[in-house]
């Protein structure tokens, strides 16, 4: 069989970058391509989900035993600000810009985003913000200690006079990350609306493109509020101003208020990709339609709009007045709906479906469960008096770490999985995929399920000693943290090894349906080039027997000879 | 000038696709992220001057306004000449474009100077409790807009001198005078709440 005898198009090189090497260096190079500046992301992103997690289990380390006795209170004061602020800025924003490069562009069949030098931009201040960030370890007084959410007072304190310190680095760090991510989502909202195939009107979209475009909406809208906030932070505790400071007319709720306009959406910013990936995921496994998709298209844009307007939950107990706090109240039990929405048309489609168990179909169940179980305690926490009772315990820390590992991270890794024959070419293996399921899975609730005990009896957050009534939760929990590392080492064993020496990847391994499907695997540089399909169906148009683009025989031959 | 782009095949060039119109959708997206850093500096202004038990710092009356309300009218009052620039630009009037186009720049730049001798004149500093903190907040990060929508105005008039680049549908020009308009409308939300709404306590 010649290729010569359908299209001599088919015989086109792809157009190599000019300049950029071909090979590996190409990851380490200044790279204007969205596949590899996706991969960069990604890559340095588990790089530091690794140094997050070493913190973390520094942490439980301590927290094993009730005394204080593994490091100092005040370098534990470092460690969980730093642990939150590395996973938050440095795995979960990057992981998930990466899966925006990887799938956006092929998604929607374009050559690539619409600014390509400002991608690759955006990407490379990842590296520098990390170093401002982390070379706080090493300066006078140690890294900023007043927790990820950076509160003044305590974030204004400087007792040691420097005028680098290690709150200032954090700030300018916050900034550049910000900076970095509006950048981001200014390219992937210009490029959603600007670049999509023929035919692809907003309807067609796959879901995780209606999610990241919903996400990257609330970026733009929720970010500057945030870097307006540092902005005064930073001028207050370097260059003498009162915005914050009481004694000079100030209001340190003021900060607040700017904090969580920005970081609680930020948590849907993370929440709603990966919604995208859990729909992506189950209709591929479980070879159905999506149920209700335009509901759950339209439903993330629902929680974009909600999750603006529920800030002021985290301030229950700072001084909110009662009316304000029943308002807020009730719009966040609101985000219930959409987000209800959604989970029950993921269990619509897998309802008498011929569920297929592979890793990113297992990652995604236990990622949904775990969703369930952490939504149901936002529920409760979003009430004032359950909230009041148990705000500033460990209960808070247990439900947002079931949102953002058990759920979010959940996704990321059932992402990883799902395209890395298409974005490597090589099929990962199933059977060390499945050991890190279920040592995640078993870590995962060992460590997070026995902490809303010790929140609802009481056991306050961010101290590095406790009342020993305690330790048996602890013990339980910090068991589980460390299976979670030790769960990192067949992932790692299982990129590395699959990424050099795995079997060659087919175009479609998954006989999944959606234009990155009818691509080679990897994609060549500029996806469809010149060929660029015009769709005629709406996704997940599993066992409908209809084309998804006119001329699907020719990408499909195509993606399979290249 | 009889030759544009349009007429141009599109070149294509490996890795990168030219599209002027995405860089205005860009543009557009990017001026609406700002204006929320400026929303989010206003609503704070406007929630420490209502609450704040001490506004005023001892010694200071209040601001002068006549200088700053000079200052406004030839800032707002540039926005216009900008606006009779680009309308010169889609006549393919280069000159008329480039004169009007400087008149803004220097207008701008006045504004600048304008804002520079009210600042060194006055009596209260920065770390003079809020009332000193926010007033040099806002109107430096504004003023910080200012100088950069002169620059970019600069960068344009350069590129105005290379052939074929002010051709019908040059979004550079477009863009500038979008922020343009922008930075002019941030200062007369900025002049009402820091010059006309007096706060005497």
């Amino acid at each position: 069989m010649t290729t010569t005898k359908y299209d001599p198009r088919v015989l086109k090189a792809p157009h190599p970058v000019p300049g950029a090497p071909d090979n590996w260096k190409r990851f380490f190079s200044f790279n204007t391509d969205a596949k590899v500046i996706g991969i960069q992301y990604i890559g340095l992103s588990l790089f530091f989900l690794l140094v997050g997690g070493l913190l973390a289990m520094v942490m439980r380390g301590e927290l094993i035993t009730p005394p204080a006795d593994l490091v100092d209170p005040s370098v534990y004061n470092g460690l969980y600000t730093m642990h939150g602020t590395v996973m938050l800025f440095l795995f979960l924003f990057p992981v998930l810009n990466g899966f925006n490069n990887l799938l956006i562009p092929t998604m929607i069949g374009a050559p690539d985003m619409a600014f390509p030098k400002l991608n690759a931009a955006a990407f490379w201040l990842v590296p520098v913000f990390a170093v401002v960030l982390l070379s706080s370890f090493f300066i006078p007084g140690g890294p900023a200690s007043s927790g990820w959410w950076s509160y003044p007072p305590v974030s204004i304190q400087n007792p040691l006079g420097h005028l680098i310190n290690g709150e200032f680095l954090w700030i300018l760090a916050v900034a550049i990350s910000g900076v970095s991510s509006i950048m981001g989502a200014i390219n992937f909202v210009t490029t959603i609306i600007r670049m999509r195939a023929p035919g692809m009107g907003f309807f067609k979209m796959p879901v995780f493109v209606w999610t990241a475009w919903a996400a990257q909406t609330l970026q733009l809208i929720g970010l500057p509020a945030l870097t307006g906030g540092a902005i005064m932070l930073l001028f207050d505790l370097s260059f003498g101003t009162s915005f914050f400071r009481p004694e000079g007319g100030g209001d340190p709720v003021l900060y607040q208020h700017f904090f969580w306009f920005y970081s609680h959406p930020a948590v849907y910013v993370m929440v709603l990709p990966v919604f995208g990936i859990f729909s992506e995921v189950i209709t591929v496994y479980s070879r159905k339609p999506l149920f209700g998709y335009k509901f759950v298209a339209l439903a993330s844009f629902i929680i974009t709009f909600l999750g603006l307007i529920v800030w002021v939950h985290h301030m229950f107990y700072t001084g909110t007045p009662q009316w304000m706090r029943n308002l807020v109240m009730i719009t966040t039990m609101l985000i219930a709906v959409p987000t209800g929405v959604k989970v029950f048309a993921w269990l619509g489609t897998l309802w008498g479906a011929k569920i297929r168990l592979t890793t990113p179909m297992l990652f995604v169940l236990g990622g949904l469960v775990n969703f369930i179980f952490g939504g149901i305690t936002g529920v409760m926490l979003g009430t004032v008096p359950i909230d009041i009772h148990v705000g500033n315990t460990y209960f808070v820390v247990a439900h947002f770490h079931y949102i953002i590992f058990n759920t979010i991270g959940f996704g990321i890794f059932a992402g990883i999985y799902h395209w890395f024959p298409k974005f490597t070419g090589r099929m990962y293996y199933e059977g060390l995929g499945k050991i890190h399921f279920t040592l995640t899975f078993i870590g995962a609730t060992l460590n997070w399920l026995p902490l809303h005990w010790a929140g609802l009896y009481g056991m306050p957050r961010r101290v590095a000693s406790y009342d020993p009534e305690f330790a048996l939760w602890n013990v339980i929990a910090s068991i589980g943290a460390f299976m979670l590392g030790v769960a990192s080492i067949p992932f790692i064993l299982n990129i590395v090894s699959s990424w050099a020496r795995g079997a060659k990847a087919p175009a479609n391994p998954w006989r999944a349906i959606g234009l990155e499907w009818l691509l080679p695997s990897p994609p060549p540089a500029e996806n469809f080039e010149d060929d660029i399909p015009t769709v005629i169906s709406e996704p997940y148009g599993y066992g409908l027997g209809k084309p998804l683009v006119e001329d699907e025989e020719f990408y499909v031959r195509r993606s399979m000879e290249a | 000038m009889t030759s544009t782009n349009a007429d141009l095949p599109l070149k294509h060039v490996p890795g990168h696709i030219k599209h002027d119109g995405h860089n205005l959708t860009g543009f557009i997206i990017f001026l609406c992220s700002e204006s929320i850093i400026f929303l989010a500096f206003f609503v704070g202004y406007a929630l420490l001057k209502i609450t704040s038990p001490e506004w005023l710092p001892e010694g200071v009356e209040g601001l002068e306004t006549r200088m700053p309300l000079i200052n406004t009218v030839i800032l707002v009052s540039s926005s216009f000449v900008a606006y009779f620039a680009e309308v010169y630009l889609h006549k393919e009037n280069l000159w008329g474009f480039r004169a009007l186009w400087l008149l803004t720049m220097a207008m701008g730049s006045y504004f600048v100077y304008g804002q520079y001798v009210e600042w060194s004149e006055l009596a209260f500093s920065l770390s003079s409790g809020v009332f000193g903190g926010t007033f040099y907040l806002l109107t430096g990060f504004h003023g910080l807009h200012v100088i950069t929508g002169i620059l970019l105005m600069g960068l344009m008039l350069a590129r105005s001198f290379r052939p074929y680049n002010y051709a019908k549908g040059e979004m550079g020009v477009t863009a500038v005078s979008l922020f343009w308009h922008f930075v002019d409308v941030i200062w007369i939300i900025l002049y009402v709440l820091i010059y006309v709404w007096q706060r005497t306590s």
